[in-house]
């Protein structure tokens, strides 16, 4: 059964997660967005704190149990280096990645997070559909 | 106050990706693959976060105010450009090339090394060509 319990599981932290940043903090969870703040914005000091804790977190539990499937084997540099450019360049160009457009965005059924979406996942699709 | 919760929330979210397997790429590339063999399983992710999210932002719309901040910082963007398409294509194409979207690969410097730094360093330089093309 773990195999349908953590997704959902999972699944309902993510979005737990989002909705105590946002009534406290008042804004909504984006890592791109975080990302880009923490880098370049004076005032990065909450982005930061969370993407320590995003990193701890996600690092912490595959270190502790045993993942249900095996990482893939080691791929090349040079794809991790042109897919990091397009997703660090491209969630900048529209402002949201799987988090904020994906879950946060379409959350607050925003029409602009939903287009987004559909076409990040499109695009993915159809990457993953002429490269395997 | 906010800062401790913000790291037990970046905790969260980092345990809930690792719990849905959303940190390993060859889970995330399973699920792109709807014409081979197809895992499902992000869809209960994607549709168990978004829900508990959903309830957040209608809680969210009966305070006046964060609880412990001054003012909503909510974006107010609401127009559909070519930007947003364009960006959104780009992020598209690169997540399937790798598995990896921003926070899972941010994890993957950990996780998975020898790919998550080389992941990581072009993520950085991609948001900065960005930000040094747009700068004022």
């Amino acid at each position: 059964m773990n195999h349908l319990y953590n997704p959902l599981l999972g699944g309902l932290l993510i979005g737990l997660a989002a909705a105590i940043y946002l009534i406290t903090s008042g804004r909504v969870v984006g890592i791109s967005g975080m990302l880009a703040q923490s880098l370049f914005n004076k005032n990065k000091r909450l982005p930061l704190i969370f993407l320590l804790g995003l990193i701890i977190g996600g690092s912490a539990y595959g270190i502790l149990t045993q993942q249900t499937t095996p990482f893939p084997e080691i791929r090349s540099p040079w794809l991790m280096i042109l897919s990091g450019l397009l997703v660090g360049y491209g969630t900048r160009l529209g402002n949201g990645c799987t988090s904020g457009h994906g879950v946060c965005g379409l959350a607050r059924l925003s029409p602009r997070s939903i287009v987004a979406t559909a076409t990040f996942i499109s695009c993915a699709i159809i990457t993953v559909l002429l490269t395997h | 106050m906010l800062m401790l919760i913000t790291l037990v929330c970046g905790l969260l979210f980092g345990f809930g990706l690792a719990l849905s397997e959303m940190t390993n790429p060859a889970v995330v590339i399973g699920f792109l693959d709807i014409f081979g063999h197809w895992n499902p399983s992000l869809i209960i992710v994607m549709a168990a976060a978004v829900s508990v999210s959903m309830l957040g932002y209608k809680i969210s719309k009966k305070q006046s105010v964060p609880l412990l901040a001054d003012s909503w910082s909510l974006p107010t963007t609401r127009l559909i450009d070519r930007k947003l398409l364009t960006g959104s294509a780009l992020f598209g194409i690169g997540w399937g090339l790798s598995g990896y979207c921003p926070g899972p690969g941010l994890t993957a410097v950990i996780n998975n090394p020898q790919e998550g730094i080389y992941f990581v360093l072009a993520l950085v330089a991609g948001s900065a060509l960005y930000q040094f093309q747009n700068k004022k």
